[in-house]
């Protein structure tokens, strides 16, 4: 096994496991309920995957992933509220509470397919923007988390704030189809989940290609000194930003997917605390590896249902205590376990050679 | 033939009204190792930052015939200036051959970055012979030994195909052999380069130097080959004067005999 975990076809084994773990082993064990939630846990992974990107990676820590995955989760709810009412009818919340209609905003999202290119687009400009307006002005470290955090809550208040057009502290629920498939089938509960395990899978080959690329390098150089690259002629800023947009698609996505697996998408799914749940799974995995933040999202995502479903009210201070003894004794995560006994001792500089005395 | 060379003319950095460099006239020609030296705080460090572009300054400082000032500093970086800092900064969890390949990269495509390196760079591989790592190719440049950080560095800037480099003392710290070899280097590597070493080892600076400038609170004070520097009377007067050396250090700046 140990070897097997070092040879280079590691990455493509554990691809693969994961693919046959997904694919064929979970919808055979699972109930319909069980594997909704396990596909609700791989819209969280697919965040994940976004995280370890931008901050295992790249630095940046950010707090505000829930905003990306709202607007990907509002614009499907908003898609599917429309679909739900029929041509030219009006969502039954906004019926509820006030008799304007449709608003203007809303209505090109009748449309499935303006619907998929806005939640393709939207998030991934949103970040991109965000990253240029910040690292260009080189904000970096905890100001770049408090900025991302505020962030996250203003877009709380916002969707709290406009009852009507997104249903309020409510948020938006109780959806009957989804691209004109009954969201009350089974059949179609199980094709949901297997979308979001395909979405899931490219996602981590397109980091995997990302990681192992020149840009990978380059990122983690950035990471590590952001000056030193600067002075070699790059903008850190455009790499950071290409990173942090790619999270942002990531996490856009996601929630794109987690409204039809879940069925309900409200603020809270998308503020603060959410925001700074989904890192917790990825520092407990391990952020700057590949499956580290994956596995470690699916994990505090399963052990929060769990718990929550034999102690109500205690699942907050188990994420609390985990969160602070991967901090305080295992900074790089469980993943760090591993690697610790797959490279026994870095290797000791004994030889010192020497600049060549002839000119090369 | 002679383009390539740094022309600085009347460069002065003021922060908040302390001048650290007042109106500097300096030129270096392609092919010089010059050293740059002074007392502490003469403005040796804040020059180099000026050119390089970490800080602003006024004035002109033109290489290869394009005043730098006002630029970014990774505009700067892409017309061939390159620096290094007084503590060595190589990207410690990534290889050496990691290290020297992003620093050969900045005109790469998109496309490029978004594949695998596949290969070693001829550039890279030429570098790393220079500055004697490629037995350490794959070492991450972490737990290299101080000496041999400083010198990647030197490849990455030789990679970097950086026609102007300025050193900040890149011998601080090193042992005896490691500062002959690093000497060497810079000799080898200033043939067809500009290059401008800010040092406080005086010993070093009189083995290598072509030609020196001393500064002395942000002015020229005296410029010339060592002998000629050594024997200025300016210069005795600022390393001799109350409160600024000890003997020692005198006579090591300006040789045995004064």
């Amino acid at each position: 096994m140990t070897s097997l975990l070092r040879s280079r076809y590691a990455v493509g084994i554990g691809f693969l496991v994961a693919a046959v773990l997904l694919f064929a082993v979970a919808p055979a064990l699972l109930t319909t309920f069980r594997l909704g939630l396990l596909g609700k846990y791989l819209c969280y992974a697919m965040v994940a995957v976004g995280i370890g990107l931008a901050w295992g990676r790249g630095g940046m820590l950010t707090l505000g992933q829930g905003v990306f995955f709202g607007i990907g989760a509002y614009l499907m709810a908003m898609h599917l509220k429309l679909a739900d009412a029929g041509a030219g009818g009006v969502p039954d919340f906004m019926a509820l509470i006030s008799s304007d209609g449709v608003p203007g905003w809303w209505e090109p999202f009748r449309s499935g397919v303006v619907t998929i290119i806005a939640i393709l687009v939207l998030p991934t400009l949103l970040a991109a923007l965000l990253g240029l307006a910040t690292f260009r002005r080189r904000v970096r470290g905890a100001y770049f988390a408090i900025l991302s955090q505020a962030l996250a809550a203003a877009f709380a208040i916002l969707l709290i704030g406009n009852p009507v057009a997104t249903g309020g502290s409510t948020g938006l629920n109780n959806f009957k189809g989804f691209f004109g498939f009954s969201l009350r089938d089974p059949a179609n509960r199980q094709m949901l989940y297997f979308i979001a395990a395909g979405a899931l899978l490219i996602m981590v080959l397109v980091a995997r290609q990302l990681m192992v690329s020149r840009f990978g390098e380059l990122l983690v150089a950035c990471r590590d000194g952001e000056e030193r690259v600067r002075f070699l002629g790059y903008d850190p800023a455009t790499i950071k930003t290409v990173a942090f947009a790619v999270a942002g698609s990531m996490a856009g996505i996601g929630g794109a997917l987690f409204v039809p697996i879940v069925g309900i998408i409200s603020p809270n799914d998308v503020g603060v605390v959410p925001s700074i749940g989904l890192l917790i799974g990825v520092a407990i995995g391990g952020r700057t590896t590949l499956a580290g933040p994956v596995l470690g999202a699916i994990a505090v995502a399963w052990a929060e249902t769990s718990l929550s479903e034999q102690f109500p009210s205690g699942w907050t201070y188990v994420q609390g205590l985990m969160f602070m003894l991967v901090v305080a004794f295992l900074p790089g995560g469980l993943a760090s376990l591993v690697k610790r006994r797959r490279k026994p001792k870095a290797a000791p500089v004994d030889a010192v050679p020497t600049p060549e005395k002839a000119p090369a | 033939m002679n383009t390539d060379y740094l022309e600085l003319t009347g460069l002065t950095v003021s922060f908040d009204g302390f001048v650290a460099v007042d109106g500097v006239d300096l030129s270096v020609l392609k092919g010089d190792l010059r050293f740059l030296i002074g007392p502490n705080g003469a403005g040796k460090t804040t020059l180099i930052d000026a050119v390089s572009g970490l800080v602003s300054a006024t004035g002109r400082a033109e290489f290869a015939g394009r005043d730098l000032l006002g630029l970014k500093v990774h505009k700067i970086a892409r017309l061939g200036v390159g620096r290094t800092f007084q503590t060595a900064t190589v990207f410690e969890e990534l290889s050496v051959l990691q290290n020297l390949d992003i620093a050969a990269g900045a005109s790469r495509s998109p496309w490029t970055f978004l594949r695998k390196r596949s290969g070693v760079p001829e550039v890279v591989e030429e570098a790393m012979e220079t500055v004697g790592l490629t037995a350490l190719a794959d070492t991450p440049a972490g737990i290299l030994a101080h000496g041999q950080k400083q010198w990647l560095e030197i490849g990455m800037l030789l990679v970097q195909d950086a026609k102007l480099l300025m050193l900040d003392e890149p011998v601080a710290g090193m042992s005896a052999e490691e500062k002959d070899e690093t000497g060497r280097l810079l000799q080898r590597i200033c043939v067809d380069r500009t290059v401008v070493v800010v040092e406080h080892d005086m010993d070093f600076m009189r083995s290598f130097a072509k030609s020196v400038t001393v500064l002395h609170a942000g002015k020229v004070l005296s410029e010339g080959t060592v002998a000629e520097v050594q024997a200025d009377p300016k210069v005795q007067e600022v390393y001799l004067g109350p409160g600024h050396h000890t003997a020692e250090e005198a006579a090591i700046v300006l040789g045995e005999g004064v």
